[in-house]
């Protein structure tokens, strides 16, 4: 019995049909070329590849799918981009920015099923406001409106669903914005967790700059609103499965009242993110392939709480790949850099903002860190989900 | 952060490097393997081969334990898992490991009963919960984790659970690191030997290596500090003409390992005649199996496994990367047919296997990036100089 059948047997076939020209081999399979020289063309056959159109090879859907990493990229761009393919959807910003009548707004939408459904810090009903708000200011908009659709779970107690929506009412309020519009449906017992939450939301770009990775230029520099990670290492001890305790909450928190600050003081800003699933790493992945540039980040610049860094070392994970619901992301020109910090940090949500990196020439599409060590290294895509459901 | 940052120090890692660069002598190459998958995963995360002269070339061993299982276990634990009475537990990384017909997350994605743990007690929790199911552990490791899937054993005897089982894949380290220095394909220096493993077994079963074949051993922690001392160590150890074992883990490994660990695997496992490795092929008196007296216990007695042999598909090179021949990026579908997102060999799945670990931290040409930063100055004085404008500000 061999293992040639299926989808190991397509891939190599998919693999032979590219690249068989390309890859240097002597009948011993070594070449006289030096060592490295041969590993470069290893590395740009590698790199070809990854810019190649991605294709969903499972067969079925998997946890990885929704991690907001590589699995979640391929997905959107194989399936949801493939068909609904319009110049709004394409640039896959956090919003889409469309005119309406003159006027200009993004629009956004989210769904929440986090697990546990509260917890330190916060709970599904804020986490679904901050979210959509969030994803609507680092598009640049100030948001308005929010829409709220619930999927409840036959049995789930009402006194819960209250205290859900009211801190949802608690969220808009502190962010500025009503929830107009909703729905409701229940299903049967077994079919839901409790209690999902969609919401959508509409804001409103003023001015006529346009934000977004792509513009990211050399010499930019990478600023984070504050430490990393926290949201993420919260639900992981909250679900009680690892015995850990530490003293952590969420960073659940609502972003538009320092994007507003930031935008106000700092003309340059060429694009922002917040950092959820798949935590930082995957947005410096976003920026150095939608720029087709590097991206160069050190270690010991990256706020990282004890607490979640302990976390991780003991877990084996990584912070940077950790989800936040409250840290920002943001890209400005190395010039600006200094006083982007200042004004940040002189607000409550940016307080430990700091700047990890830098946008450079070398190595396009590729995130390398330096590490605390002294070393360097990758910083990849997230691959697999360490941790499904954390928002 | 305390028990971690003193053993990243970039002033420390700076002045070993400078001695291990000393001690190399002119026109010579060195060829360090380090066994074990966890030493490969932080050599590349902390990117220690910025610290090495290029006359150091340390060598990626076997030691990772998920990546030696062979196709046809997974197999097997794949026709257990789809048994409706079973409900199989695994560790994470064993999870996306590619059996013939997909792995243990396609399996769950498709509908079969798969849980992940964080350890075999997590399983032992879902089978007093789950009386009426038989509930597999898939038993992964090498010593370092047998001691866990044994004492869980004793733990499910003692409290009479007849439901809990599982299927044992545990395999050792010596005979693996014997094939090695057997195998006319390598030519080692030396050896940055098992920290784990010898938590386990101590640093006596390591001395053959030292006398039989004249190689020294140094056995190493986990931290990147840990790895450039052992190197040291062994740089010290040739340049003397010494070959030795020598214990550089001494905060944990123990001369003579943990008895009552060792106990407990021996209460109830015992060494099968021959295991089959991936890529290294079988051999004899590597693994463990259940023993008799626990028979209830054993998935492979209470359950028919298929047992076929599953050769691996001829492009994957696992078995050249697991014993240190190829170097991850010379295997021919390294990067584009198998990637972390799907893995055809073994080594692209576990954090620990080589390839895995050059794909997500090393794959970048160093030459070449050392080329265009250079201005940083040479590279044993770089490393702490914040990069570009990244500082601290």
């Amino acid at each position: 019995m061999t293992a040639g059948s299926g989808w190991i047997s397509d891939a190599l076939r998919e693999h032979e049909d590219h690249d068989h020209a390309e890859r240097p081999e002597a009948p011993n399979g070594r070449t006289e070329l030096p060592v490295s020289e041969r590993e470069q063309l290893v590395l740009d056959r590698i790199d070809r590849q990854r810019r190649r159109r991605p294709r969903v090879r499972e067969e079925r859907i998997t946890m990885s799918h929704g991690a907001g990493g590589k699995a979640t990229q391929t997905l959107i761009e194989a399936v949801f981009l493939d068909a609904f393919r319009n110049p709004l959807l394409e640039p896959l910003e956090d919003a889409a920015s469309l005119s309406v009548a003159g006027a200009r707004l993004a629009l956004t939408t989210d769904s929440y099923v986090v697990s546990p459904l509260f917890f330190p810090g916060g709970n599904i009903g804020d986490l679904a406001v901050n979210g959509t708000v969030n994803d609507l200011s680092v598009s640049g908009a100030t948001p308005l409106y929010l829409t709220a659709g619930f999927i409840l779970e036959e049995g789930f107690p009402v006194a819960d669903l209250q205290r859900v929506v009211a801190s949802m009412q608690a969220a808009a309020s502190a962010a500025g914005v009503s929830i107009v519009t909703g729905d409701t449906k229940v299903v049967q017992r077994g079919k839901a967790d409790g209690c999902y939450i969609n919401t959508a939301g509409i804001g409103v770009l003023s001015g006529d700059s346009a934000l977004g990775v792509a513009f990211a230029q050399p010499g930019d520099a990478i600023i984070v609103s504050g430490p990393i990670g926290d949201h993420g290492i919260t639900i992981m001890l909250a679900r009680g499965e690892l015995d850990i305790e530490a003293d952590v909450v969420s960073d659940t928190a609502p972003l538009n009242g320092l994007i507003a600050a930031l935008l106000a003081a700092v003309p340059g800003v060429r694009a922002m993110r917040d950092a959820t699933r798949g935590g930082v790493a995957t947005i410096l992945n976003e920026i150095a392939k939608a720029a087709d540039l590097g991206v160069l980040v050190t270690e010991d610049a990256i706020p990282v709480r004890a607490e979640v860094r302990g976390a991780s070392e003991l877990l084996g994970i990584d912070p940077m790949y950790v989800a936040c619901e409250g840290r920002l992301v943001v890209v400005v020109p190395g010039d600006s850099a200094d006083e982007a910090v200042r004004v940040m940090r002189g607000h409550p949500l940016g307080a430990e903002a700091a700047v990890i990196g830098e946008v450079v020439a070398e190595q396009p599409g590729i995130v390398r860190l330096k590490t605390a060590f002294g070393g360097t290294r990758i910083v990849d895509m997230l691959v697999g989900d360490p941790l499904p459901r954390i928002c | 952060m305390r028990f971690v940052d003193e053993f990243r120090d970039a002033d420390k890692a700076h002045a070993l490097a400078a001695k291990i660069t000393a001690l190399c002598e002119p026109g010579r190459q060195y060829k360090f393997m380090e066994v074990c998958g966890g030493h490969t995963h932080t050599i590349y995360k902390h990117g220690l081969e910025d610290y090495l002269p290029e006359a150091i070339n340390l060598v990626h061993g076997p030691g990772c334990p998920v990546c030696v299982i062979p196709m046809g276990r997974v197999d097997d634990a794949m026709a257990l898992a789809s048994d409706p009475n079973v409900i199989m537990t695994s560790f994470g990384d064993m999870m996306r490991v590619p059996g013939s017909q997909g792995s243990f997350f396609d399996a769950k994605a498709a509908g079969t009963d798969i849980r992940m743990v964080y350890s075999p007690l997590d399983s032992l929790k879902i089978a007093r919960q789950n009386p009426e199911r038989q509930v597999v552990f898939m038993a992964i490791g090498f010593e370092t984790t047998a001691p866990s899937t044994a004492m869980t054993m004793l733990r499910a005897k003692a409290e009479g659970l007849k439901n809990f089982s599982i299927f044992c894949n545990h395999v050792t380290i010596i005979p693996a690191m014997k094939a090695i220095l057997d195998s006319p394909d390598l030519r080692l220096d030396g050896f940055i030997g098992p920290g784990h493993v010898s938590t386990v077994i101590g640093c006596r079963p390591f001395e053959f290596v030292a006398r039989d074949y004249g190689k020294p051993v140094v056995v190493a922690g986990f931290e990147p500090l840990d790895i450039l001392q052992s190197i040291y160590m062994l740089m010290v150890q040739l340049s003397e003409g010494r070959s030795e074992v020598e214990n550089q883990y001494s905060r944990v490994v123990p001369w003579d390992g943990n008895v009552v660990a060792l106990k407990a695997i021996a209460q109830t496992m015992e060494l099968r005649p021959y295991f089959e490795w991936r890529g290294l092929g079988f051999i004899s008196h590597s693994a463990l199996r259940v023993r008799e007296e626990y028979a209830e216990m054993d998935a492979e007695r209470l359950f028919s496994v298929p047992g076929v042999r599953v050769a691996d598909p001829k492009a994957c090179q696992c078995g050249e990367v697991l014993k240190g021949v190829l170097k991850p990026w010379e295997c021919k579908v390294f990067g584009t047919a198998c990637t972390p997102e799907t893995p055809i060999g073994t080594c692209m799945v576990s954090p620990e296997g080589a390839c895995a670990a050059y794909y997500n931290y090393g794959r970048m040409n160093r030459h070449r990036v050392a080329e265009t930063t250079s201005a940083a100055a040479g590279s044993a004085s770089a490393g702490s100089a914040p990069a570009g404008s990244a500082g601290r500000s």
